[in-house]
């Protein structure tokens, strides 16, 4: 299973499928353009490796997928279920309606009885197997001794199935049955849009875990390597990370000297040095030289897995929230029972008749049923999801759109969310020629993050390389050479002798002379500085916390111009930083990537994670942006505000029609014409002002 | 009227025909990649001859 983020047409799909199958062992390729994946059935001998390779090289970007993390099996099955209701309901309903005109318009006698008793064979059986969900969903409510949508729903239905037939034995003028099927097909068509909506927000956010394919190389007691899945280590185990490769486990540096990046564990822009009886954890970036690494904890021991605590504590804190739908549910609910038994029990004692009693509750239940209320939130949310999908922005949780709308306070990661966590040289023209074109050539030497922006900078400047000879990296220190007969280095402050300031900075040494500052700034993500002004302009409060030292976070934060800030923040600070501005009155939403934040995002009122998150940052937060920048953060803003707006409205849509059908139902005018009549106008408009979201 | 004995049934008969039909293309999975299907048709591939 390959993932492939840059498909979009026709020749993608058989560009793909053709590179696939030319490829010596691959029996079957498949791509799915929906979703943007590949599926592969190949020989043994096949790896995903050298597949990705044969796609690079045809110019598609390709990764891995883990298949395990990608068993969808139990969601697909329940909308499967669900379409096959859906459909056997709109049949049903098709037919039943059409069984109606006919009485609608006038037959009577025999043929109206007839046609009540095909509406009835066709009616009873697809109601009973249409509606299963609600009444599951009903029973299990009244079990707890709560009334949800669920409950008036089955009573409406069963109610209405139940006085249409016994009206159809009496040769009665009223029968309910395409009253009773409409509901249930509006009603699943609601279910469905919502089910679709968070199944393939979910799927994505599987996506998203399963590109990460856990693997390490574990070393033998005999040295040699082998590639093992990081749940098969176990503590004493001595792993080998490369240059360049995330460190699997918690553990201690036995052998070899490095660099580690830890930005997005702790929020560090400066990388760290890294050598024998060093500790490490689980999730930093090994930069410069291989390590060899001694296992003390693997797998859910780790200190990743340990925030998780951290993260369940903060997210009861947001469990109490209840979304407009449920709001509306509890008022609704048991409003309409308490209005059907007092229609019901005001006509017994008017008529003492309770056939019409019966009659009379059925239509005000079968009027009332929230049919449009059940399409009123799904629709929109669909629409809005959509909407945002295409623009890089997965919405992972139901209620997220209607949080967003409500955020007054904006909270921000620093490394890693509004600067891409590489740096980039600054003030580069002071640098004397020879001295940069020095660094130049030093810089070229190594694969160090910081050495590979330099040398970027440089050559982007116009210098040429010097002829440096006798390269050579030093693993944690940096990177040395001879040119013109001195010794030069390019690397950490302590190696070269010179003071370390607080900001990011490599240093540059030419023989004996003093050693020269090349001082480094964070590099901005794409759309960071439009998104903090565009939060502004809407009159929001920007804050940003980082765990970056002041001098750092305070240089960035007067750059991009947000005036409050909080440096050198630990985890559990921004999480508290977050609950405190919470019981403050403010809504926060949260944008955070780090291991540090984790806590933070799912504490705060609503949360956003770039793609480039770690895992448990990204399944703490309510809404994953795909791409790299973060320019969609201002729309979806925008989009949650105007998604919001057209839920009350639908809202109020559904109440309109409610308070113009109901006193017709109560006063006993309500004929199954104008039952269906109500229904369906209601359910479609509500559908129609759903697709305004912007 | 007597008519309607016939026509009702083959009507729901038809519509079951098609709502079988409907059942069977779920389970083939002709909905599971809506978008790329309606690109495939675009191409050149297999114009000559079916793919094997």
């Amino acid at each position: 299973m390959l993932s492939l983020p840059g498909i979009h047409c026709a020749g993608c799909i058989s560009g793909v499928e053709k590179a696939l199958m030319a490829t010596p062992g691959v029996k079957d390729a498949r791509v799915n353009l929906t979703l943007r994946r590949a599926a592969v059935e190949a020989d043994a001998g096949v790896t995903a490796e050298d597949l990705t390779q044969v796609l690079e090289a045809a110019g598609y970007e390709a990764h891995e997928l883990d298949p395990g993390v990608l068993a969808t099996t139990d969601a697909d099955r329940q909308g499967k279920d669900l379409m096959m209701r859906l459909a056997v309901s709109f049949f049903a309903m098709m037919n039943v309606m059409l069984l109606s005109v006919a009485v609608w318009s006038g037959a009577e006698g025999f043929t109206r009885d007839m046609m009540h008793w095909i509406s009835a064979a066709i009616a009873i059986p697809a109601v009973i197997f249409c509606g299963r969900p609600f009444y599951v969903s009903a029973w299990s409510a009244l079990k707890g001794g709560r009334l949800n949508m669920d409950v008036p729903i089955t009573l409406a239905i069963l109610l209405a199935v139940g006085t249409s037939l016994y009206e159809t034995m009496h040769s009665g003028e009223h029968a309910y049955f395409d009253a009773a099927i409409a509901l249930c097909c509006f009603l699943l068509a609601g279910r469905y849009l919502d089910h679709r909506t968070r199944a393939s927000a979910r799927s994505a956010a599987q996506e998203l875990a399963a590109l990460e394919v856990p693997r390490a190389l574990r070393l033998a007691a005999d040295g040699t390597e082998e590639t093992v899945s990081v749940a098969d280590l176990a503590p004493g185990d001595i792993v080998r990370v490369k240059p360049g490769g995330r460190i699997p486990v918690d553990g201690i540096v036995t052998d070899g000297q490095s660099e580690l990046d830890r930005g997005l564990m702790t929020g560090e822009s400066l990388p760290v040095y890294a050598g024998p009886g060093q500790a490490v954890a689980a999730g930093e970036v090994n930069l410069t030289g291989p390590l060899t690494v001694e296992v003390t904890a693997a797998g859910r021991d780790t200190a990743l897995h340990r925030i998780a605590d951290l993260v369940a504590v903060a997210e009861a804190g947001r469990n109490n929230y209840t979304s407009l739908a449920d709001q509306a549910a509890k008022l609704y609910a048991p409003g309409v029972h308490i209005l059907s038994v007092a229609a019901a029990v005001g006509w017994y004692l008017y008529t003492q008749d309770l056939r019409i009693a019966l009659n009379i509750a059925a239509a005000v239940l079968i009027i009332t049923c929230p049919c449009a209320l059940g399409l009123a939130v799904p629709a929109v949310t669909t629409a809005a999801s959509g909407k945002l999908f295409r623009k890089g922005l997965l919405i992972k949780d139901g209620t997220a759109l209607e949080r967003l709308a409500e955020a007054d306070t904006v909270v921000f990661d620093k490394t890693g969310t509004l600067t891409t966590g590489a740096a980039e040289p600054v003030a580069l023209d002071a640098l004397p020629d020879d001295a940069a074109r020095v660094a130049l050539a030093l810089a070229q030497g190594s694969a160090h993050p910081l050495a590979e922006a330099l040398a970027k900078g440089l050559s982007g400047a116009g210098y040429r390389p010097a002829n440096v000879t006798d390269l050579t990296e030093v693993p944690g220190y940096g990177v040395e050479g001879a040119w013109k007969g001195r010794t030069v280095r390019l690397g950490r402050a302590a190696w070269i002798g010179a003071d370390a300031p607080a900001t990011t900075a490599t240093f540059l040494k030419l023989g004996e002379d003093a050693p020269i500052t090349i001082p480094f700034t964070d590099t901005l993500r794409e759309g960071a500085a439009d998104v903090v002004n565009a939060l502004k302009a809407q009159g929001k409060r920007v804050l940003l916390i980082s765990g970056d030292t002041a001098p750092a976070v305070n240089r960035f934060a007067a750059r991009i111009g947000i005036e409050e800030v909080f440096a050198e923040a630990l985890p559990a600070e921004k999480a508290q930083t977050v609950a405190a501005l919470s019981e403050a009155g403010g809504k926060v939403l949260m944008v955070g990537d780090g291991l540090n934040d984790t806590a933070a995002l799912a504490a705060a009122h609503v949360s956003i994670s770039p793609a480039s998150a770690l895992d448990a940052a990204r399944s703490a937060s309510d809404m994953v942006l795909m791409g790299r920048s973060l320019a969609p953060i201002a729309d979806a803003v925008t989009t949650a505000k105007s998604s919001s707006r057209r839920i009350r409205e639908n809202f109020t849509i559904a109440t309109v029609y409610n308070i113009l059908a109901v006193p017709l139902a109560v006063a006993g005018l309500c004929s199954p014409l104008i039952a269906a009549l109500a229904m369906s106008s209601s359910s479609l408009t509500v559908s129609l002002n759903a697709l305004r979201v912007k | 009227m007597d008519v309607l004995g016939i026509l009702i049934p083959v009507s729901l008969f038809l519509g079951l025909i098609g709502l079988g039909i409907f059942f069977w293309m779920v389970k083939r999975g002709q909905f599971d990649d809506p978008e790329g299907d309606a690109h495939r048709i675009l191409r050149e591939d297999y114009d000559d001859k079916p793919k094997e």
